[in-house]
């Protein structure tokens, strides 16, 4: 009948099989197409940081450092504006909203029957998690970027005495950061969009979800002044990691702000990224299952 | 060399304790064109999201293009492609992106998808169109587009759900012609439809479905002959005593009492046949109102295997609309 059918079984399961696919490419250029053709997506997701930045950093930072002044300052310890403080905050925060809202892409594909091409066709389904995942990564490093260039241009003090070479690996840190949170909610958006009907219904679970890992966290204020129980929360929260990594690449190791000292050992930062990794693993096996039992017709 | 491409028995597929799929049994050869002719919600979709394995297998057994659709899925979605019966286009992207993203998804080679999407453009006239945005085409246009996805792997099997709906008369006639070719070259073609003359045209086999049952299978004449050699409709002024006398004539195989009138079903040549029946209900002093013969049409057809009209076909030949009117 066929060549294909005429191969033994098991040559045709490598051929599928194939650990060489790229076939998530399909998908990220895809959704990257989408991403420029539709300018108010494109336009609104490259400005809102900026505005967040820009109204929220300035005003805050106005009234944040109104109060430092009365805290003595520790000797020896560089002190860092609010704004340089919260910049890195605004960066992180930037990415878990970008991130939790990349899956619902998947939602709307599967509503309007677009997804039912690729799963009809050969496409392993993780290839269409890791293509969108990556997908969001790229929006989120561009998002980053742009922050990190109009906080400095605010006045944010990001990489204070760096070389040119320290500036670089610092970015590079920071995207390292970026990108392995970033995976993790993508992977979770991804799950709860290929189980979900309604994009109202999405809406509504991001919104429950934005607000703890938000609060509860270190991205705008010290977390030392937090009750016991909130303080363990923000330990296990991935977007006080994330915080974590960014602060150290772009601010330092030791450093006070708001009257709090800082301080980021290497064990320390480690451990953040190892809770990231972790995080985003267990994100993806989640996705995983959920895309082995999707049905979309 | 035509072996059996698609074999299935005892499907049955559910939708919580609806039964949509009942238990249906089928095999379509290779090469061949086969129609699955049934009216809305006869389960045609089902089936077809069972066999492309969209749909997980509940019960039964089926095997597409030599695979096993439980067990060897990702075997049948590369031997196979599929047009939906809904339009699934991404709207902002491009003809020609729509076919690149087909193409890489089945992991073509760039050469080869690049010479299959300028020669399927140009097949489905879509030249013109390759840098318009799928959401600025016309709805055949869409449709055109669609077909030409479905081709650009050069599948084993294709499965079309309804690939004339919404088509102006031309268009899909020439859609008709496209299917054709295809099918020449050496795709097994398996289409879903609810018009009559769709299966009627472009089909080797046909199988009634109705309420999720095959309720007959054959080639349209086939089926044709299986049902009358003629079909005569007559009004007459006293159609109860009529249709008694016609009854016990030779060559008469069933009387349908219409609206009107009645079917008389006849198994022999009816243009011989026809004036001898008149003669006779004449003699009995009946006047004849209205007369009418014709070879039995794939109308006809499902009207007597499932006993009633497809539930929205609309007019397209005289001769189904002279059915329609003669089983009101
Ligand atoms: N996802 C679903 N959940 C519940 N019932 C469904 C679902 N999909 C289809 N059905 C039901 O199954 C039956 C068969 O539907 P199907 O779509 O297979 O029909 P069809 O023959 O393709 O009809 P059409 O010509 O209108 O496309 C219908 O009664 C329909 O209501
Ligand atoms: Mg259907």
């Amino acid at each position: 009948m066929s060549v294909q059918s005429a191969l033994p079984r098991q040559l045709q399961g490598q051929a599928a099989g194939d650990l060489m696919h790229f076939g998530f490419l399909t998908i990220y250029w895809r959704d990257m197409i989408r991403f420029v053709r539709f300018r108010t997506l494109l336009v609104s997701s490259l400005v809102q940081p900026a505005l967040w930045m820009a109204f929220f950093g300035i005003a805050m930072s106005a009234s944040f450092n109104r109060l430092t002044p009365d805290v003595p300052p520790i000797p020896g310890v560089p002190t860092i504006g609010y704004l340089t403080f919260m910049a890195a905050g605004v960066i992180a925060m930037t990415t878990l909203f970008t991130s939790l809202f990349g899956g619902m892409v998947l939602l709307f594909d599967k509503n309007w029957g677009l997804l039912r091409e690729v799963m009809a066709s050969p496409l392993p389904r993780d290839h269409v998690i890791f293509g969108i995942a990556l997908s969001g990564m790229t929006k989120s490093f561009i998002q980053a970027l742009i922050i990190m260039v109009f906080g400095m241009l605010l006045g944010a003090e990001f990489f204070r005495g760096y070389s040119a070479g320290e500036v670089a690996i610092s970015v590079l840190g920071i995207l390292l950061f970026v990108g392995i949170f970033s995976l993790g909610f993508l992977f979770l958006s991804a799950a709860i969009a290929i189980s979900l009907e309604s994009p109202e219904g999405m809406q509504g679970i991001m919104t429950l979800m934005t607000m703890p890992i938000f609060f509860a966290s270190n991205a705008l204020y010290p977390v030392n002044a937090f009750p016991p129980v909130l303080q363990a929360v923000s330990v296990g929260n991935p977007l006080t990691h994330l915080v974590n990594g960014i602060r150290y690449f772009a601010i330092g190791d030791r450093y006070q702000a708001i009257g709090v000292l800082y301080t980021i050992t290497p064990s320390g930062l480690l451990f953040s990224l190892s809770v990231l990794v972790l995080f985003a693993l267990a994100m993806f096996g989640l996705a995983w299952w959920r895309f082995q039992r999707a049905v979309v017709t | 060399m035509a072996g059996e491409i698609i074999k299935v028995s005892g499907l049955v597929h559910r939708y919580g304790d609806f039964e949509a799929v009942r238990g249906i049994s089928f095999t379509v050869e290779e090469g061949e064109v086969f129609s699955f002719l049934g009216p809305n919600g006869a389960g045609k979709s089902t089936a077809i999201n069972v066999l492309t394995t969209l749909l997980r297998i509940q019960q039964g057994s089926a095997r597409v293009a030599g695979f096993d659709v439980a067990t060897e899925p990702a075997r049948v979605r590369e031997s196979i492609g599929i047009v939906f019966q809904e339009v699934t286009l991404d709207r902002d992207m491009t003809c020609r992106e729509i076919l690149e993203f087909h193409g890489c998804l089945y992991r073509m080679p760039y050469g080869e998808r690049r010479k299959r999407i300028e020669e399927l453009l140009a097949v489905v006239e879509l030249d013109a169109k390759r840098d318009t945005l799928t959401k600025h085409l016309s709805g055949g246009m869409k449709r055109r587009l669609e077909i030409a996805r479905g081709l650009m792997t050069r599948p084993k099997v294709l499965f079309l759900d309804e690939p004339t709906i919404g088509l102006d008369p031309q268009t899909r006639r020439r859609m008709w012609d496209y299917i054709k070719a295809v099918n020449e070259e050496g795709t097994t073609i398996f289409l879903t439809t609810h018009y009559m003359d769709e299966a009627d045209q472009l089909s080797d086999r046909i199988s009634i479905i109705d309420h999720g049952q095959i309720i007959a299978t054959g080639r349209g004449w086939d089926l044709k002959n299986r049902l009358a050699e003629d079909v005569i409709y007559l009004e007459t002024t006293d159609n109860g005593r009529s249709q008694e006398i016609v009854g016990a004539m030779e060559g008469v195989t069933e009387v349908k009492e219409k609206t009107n009138g009645f079917v008389v079903l006849v198994n022999q040549d009816g243009t011989h046949l026809l004036p001898r029946i008149m003669d006779e209900i004449r003699g009995q002093g009946i006047r004849i109102v209205t007369v009418n013969l014709k070879k039995p049409s794939m109308d006809d057809v499902f009207v007597h295997f499932t006993g009633r009209n497809l539930r929205d076909e609309r007019a397209e030949r005289p001769s189904a609309a002279i059915a329609r009117a003669g089983s009101r």
